[in-house]
């Protein structure tokens, strides 16, 4: 058998081809040895993947070497969806790849078999089948982690969605409880959805409570005095609330001018001041039968 | 040429800005709200920017340099009615127009005018109500 030393061709297909339930059972076998993971996937299901791979495999190495060209368009999508269902499956990034690095074995002993006999030819056909494989592991391990990043992206913007309700306390009166970390993008979204219920609910006063914001840098700082000075240009008062100890520590450390702005430890404290600063006064009515209870004097 | 009305009402003059302002018109408006300030002597000037939805820095310059020259005329300036992206914008451009104050509407400017100008509320940052 003529060897081919072009790197464009070669001839696993044909090797595939003719040794082809034999590379199936054992690379069947060299998994279920090492990573089939009987919780999270059924055999039969694997064992259509893999009969799959190895057509499409076949086709494609008989045009071409180069996992990144076109016959090998359709084993791509196949390895995408593989990993994505896999993702989601709950499989490892080690374990979607070893899935392709587990086929090596079955795929060698198969060229030794037919190429024994000329060990250049050998050595040629095992390095570019080694080069294969590890590009078509690569490829997989990029599709997972892609999946998973988009995964996070979509949480992430779920997040921005869901974590910046402003609420009406009272007639005039808004508070905004931020919880988790404040970036450029979130600010914005914050700022904007404050400034707007400020217009809608005609409200005097807005008291913005970051008990919920672990760490307080420069930035975050910033993107507050920034809706803080926004929200004093449409004509309303802003309050910080739920300054932690260490908060007031770092801001103080990092120099941070906050001397502008009305901070108060708590929700609780901003509020009353809100009242005070929208004309209501409360206090407890004395009764024997109700021991707590608030109204309006 | 057009011209953006000041209205008198008592001790205050009323301003709305009703059409989209650019660089003359507002130069304009600085020159005739400083010179009916003197004319009438008024205690108060009320700016209604509900309507302006475009601003650059020329104009947030000019609402400021506005508040600074009737202070000097000896009459307050509330700015009422910014929308959102407005004071957005200006927040972004920087001019936080730290001498103007500021109300949500017409009716919550013209009661801070009132109370300023009876004297009950000392002038500075952070007490614009009563």
């Amino acid at each position: 058998m003529a060897t081919v030393p072009n790197h464009q061709t070669s001839n696993l297909g044909v090797i595939i081809a003719q040794h082809r339930d034999e590379i199936l059972t054992a690379w069947l076998r060299d998994m279920i040895g090492t990573t089939r993971r009987s919780d999270l996937m059924k055999e039969s299901e694997l064992q259509t993947q893999c009969n799959q791979f190895l057509a499409l495999l076949a086709q494609a190495t008989t045009q071409s070497m180069d996992v990144q060209s076109t016959p090998f368009e359709s084993l791509r999508d196949m390895l995408t969806e593989i990993s994505r269902s896999r993702t989601l499956q709950g499989f490892s990034a080690r374990e979607c790849a070893t899935f392709i690095f587990s086929i090596k074995r079955p795929l060698f002993s198969a060229i030794h078999e037919s190429l024994g006999k000329d060990s250049t030819a050998m050595a040629d056909e095992m390095w570019k089948t080694s080069e294969l494989i590890d590009g078509l592991g690569l490829f997989t391990t990029e599709a997972y982690l892609k999946t998973r990043e988009h995964t996070i992206k979509r949480q992430q913007e779920e997040m921005l969605e869901l974590s910046t309700p402003v609420v009406k306390l009272w007639e005039g009166i808004l508070a905004l409880p931020l919880i988790g970390t404040l970036d450029s993008a979130r600010t914005q979204v914050v700022m904007e959805s404050l400034l707007e219920a400020i217009v809608q609910t005609n409200s005097r006063v807005a008291i913005i409570d970051i008990t919920g914001v672990p760490t307080v840098d420069t930035v975050v700082a910033q993107h507050l005095l920034k809706t803080v000075t926004a929200a004093r240009l449409m004509g309303a008062d802003c309050i910080i609330s739920g300054v932690r100890p260490q908060i007031a520590q770092t801001i103080v450390h990092l120099g941070i001018n906050l001397l502008d702005v009305t901070t108060k430890a708590t929700l609780a404290d901003a509020f009353i001041l809100s009242l005070q600063k929208t004309g209501f006064k409360f206090s407890r009515v004395q009764k024997k039968e109700s021991r707590q209870g608030t109204s309006e004097e | 040429m057009e011209k953006i009305p000041i209205l008198r009402m008592g001790d205050y003059l009323l301003v709305t800005i009703q059409v989209d302002m650019h660089d003359r018109l507002a130069l304009a408006l600085q020159d005739d709200l400083t010179n009916r300030i003197s004319e009438t002597g008024a205690k108060g000037v009320l700016i209604d920017i509900s309507s302006l939805e475009i601003v650059d820095s020329f104009i947030g310059r000019m609402l400021g340099n506005i508040a600074s020259m009737s202070r000097v005329l000896d009459a307050h300036t509330v700015v009422v009615g910014m929308q959102p992206a407005v004071a957005i914008t200006l927040v972004e451009l920087g001019m936080s127009l730290p001498g103007v104050r500021t109300a949500l509407n017409v009716d919550a400017g013209m009661e801070l005018l009132r109370n300023s100008v009876d004297g009950q509320e000392e002038f500075g940052y952070g007490s614009r109500f009563y």
